[in-house]
């Protein structure tokens, strides 16, 4: 019989493969079907973020984070106009505090929609993503009614909030509050015990505790090693500290768990909305700050619970009306940092529900 | 566009109702040379700073300064800054991280890529948002930008 000649071969993933989510470029170098060796390019969506917002004055540059994550645009947003108003010692009113969770709650729940359609996606699951655009478009159409944009939405401003609540909104949150558990369970009932989806997650690019720690992971990917830190409870921002809800923590941290602890987040989401907006209280939603912001020259840290993880702002401030600096930190840049470390050994295959269960929005990757 | 901006610089800078002292905002920041930085390093991870959230650096006039932003996974109250400072602006070299916290890997590359502070010791200092062949490093204060921005 004569012998076989075999030899590596490398494959790309991307940048153009509806499993990167975004312009994200993984190569692969295979033995067989087995990954020997992977690397990442990333950049493809790098606009200059950081360099844009030194010649912005600081109310300019709102509107740019909501660039960051277009999935939920409420969270970027809420994480630059709080770092400004850290900065500068602004207080916000009551009202807005509770309109801004509801927002940035939605948001996320916008982003895990989207992230539970795609991830089904990824395994050739095409019923789950009409579900979940079905009830995002719900939330979609909410910040249409708010804010008057469906996703990048604009609506977080320094102070407080752009606007009051429109008078439809109500009865459509309510709705949507009604409504939401039974689709939740819907995809739960699809998704979590399908035997496809278990069979090429469970045991599935794993991520250990001491793996996570190292590689300073965050947001649900961390937590489903099993590590409780939810910047929401460590570190309350806004007024998180006021609500009841848990912090969804898994044990083996592979892909089923990421996968796990998004549909469980849903359901803790859903919960923050409901107390917000019982809670809501009259007032203004707005504080009166000057239209040209000159904080002190110092520099502040602030970072949220954004949809993927933390997301952080360093922020430089040199007494001018423009930051001197502002360093974004982005939890898809940060977390996807692993990936190699996860596919090699792997089957290619895996490369790709590796990379939909870490949920990466390019925006905030590349800036 | 003058006009606008006269008409914006008098607005007062902070009115009266937001006028109050800034809040101590983070944990007084502790300076480093870039000598002794991996063993300072070293010793925080050992006292339980296991979570290197952030790194980044600043181009001031006279130094670069790279930035650490830790905190703790288990220990949530930690928190520590701490700063790196680099007066050498035309070859500014500081030791890397990287053997401390992988999470340094790819925050350093990207500091080396905008800012062009090199890591010595980091395994694989490439750029990694921009292309490998481009010139300059763009978050630098005298990076000529073309165009209107």
């Amino acid at each position: 019989m004569a012998i076989l000649k075999t030899e590596e071969f490398t494959v790309n993933i991307g940048p153009q493969h509806p499993s990167t989510h975004g312009g994200f470029h993984v190569v692969v170098n295979l033995d067989g079907e087995t990954v020997t060796d992977a690397y990442c390019v990333a950049g493809y969506l790098h606009r200059g973020l950081e360099k844009i917002a030194e010649s912005r004055t600081y109310a300019q540059f709102a509107p740019y984070c909501a660039r960051l994550d277009y999935l939920g645009a409420q969270n970027p947003a809420l994480g630059y106009v709080q770092t400004v108003e850290k900065l500068m010692g602004i207080e916000v009113p009551e009202r807005a505090e509770y309109i801004r969770i509801i927002l940035a709650e939605l948001a996320r729940v916008a982003s895990h929609l989207v992230f539970v359609g795609s991830f089904a996606l990824d395994f050739n699951g095409w019923t789950p993503i009409i579900y979940c655009f079905r009830d995002r478009e719900k939330v979609l159409d909410m910040f249409d009614m708010v804010c008057g944009q469906r996703l990048t939405t604009s609506y977080m401003r320094i102070g407080g909030v752009a606007d009051d609540l429109p008078e439809e909104f109500f009865p459509a949150i309510r709705k949507f509050l009604d409504e939401m558990p039974a689709c939740i369970d819907e995809y739960d009932g699809i998704l979590t015990g399908n035997e496809i989806l278990i069979g090429r997650c469970k045991g599935v690019g794993i991520l250990t505790a001491e793996q996570a720690k190292d590689w300073g992971i965050s947001g649900p990917n961390l937590r489903a090693t099993g590590i409780n830190y939810d910047i929401r409870k460590v570190e309350p921002y806004g007024i998180y500290d006021r609500f009841d809800f848990e912090v969804p923590v898994g044990t083996a941290g592979d892909t089923y768990e990421r996968y796990l602890m998004r549909v469980a987040e849903l359901r803790q989401s859903l919960r923050i909305i409901e107390q917000a907006v019982n809670a809501l209280p009259e007032g203004p939603v707005r504080t009166k700050v000057p239209k040209v912001l000159k904080p002190e020259p110092g520099e502040v840290y602030h970072r949220i619970e954004s949809n993927k993880g933390e997301l952080g702002f360093y922020m430089v401030s040199d007494g001018s009306d423009k930051p001197y600096r502002l360093h974004i930190r982005g939890p898809s840049f940060v977390n996807v940092a692993p990936l190699p470390e996860l596919a090699r050994g792997g089957n290619i295959q895996d490369v790709i529900a590796v990379l939909a269960s870490i949920d990466i929005v390019l925006g905030e990757m590349d800036r | 566009m003058g006009n606008v901006e006269e008409k914006l610089e008098t607005t007062p800078a902070v009115p009266p109702e937001t006028k109050k002292p800034v809040a101590p905002v983070q944990p007084p920041a502790k300076i480093v040379k870039p000598g002794e930085l991996l063993k300072v390093m070293e010793g925080l991870k050992a006292e339980g700073y296991d979570y290197l959230n952030n790194l980044t650096a600043v181009d001031y006039p006279e130094y670069f300064e790279v930035v650490y932003h830790l905190f703790s996974y288990e220990e949530t109250g930690k928190k520590s800054v701490i700063k790196c400072r680099v007066e050498n602006k035309k070859d500014p070299q500081v030791p890397s991280v990287c053997s401390v916290w992988n999470s340094a890997n790819w925050q350093e590359r990207e500091v080396y890529d905008l800012m062009g502070v090199t890591f010595t010791g980091h395994p694989n200092l490439k750029r990694i948002l921009l292309t490998d062949d481009f010139v300059g490093h763009p978050l630098r204060k005298d990076y000529q930008l073309d165009g209107e921005v």
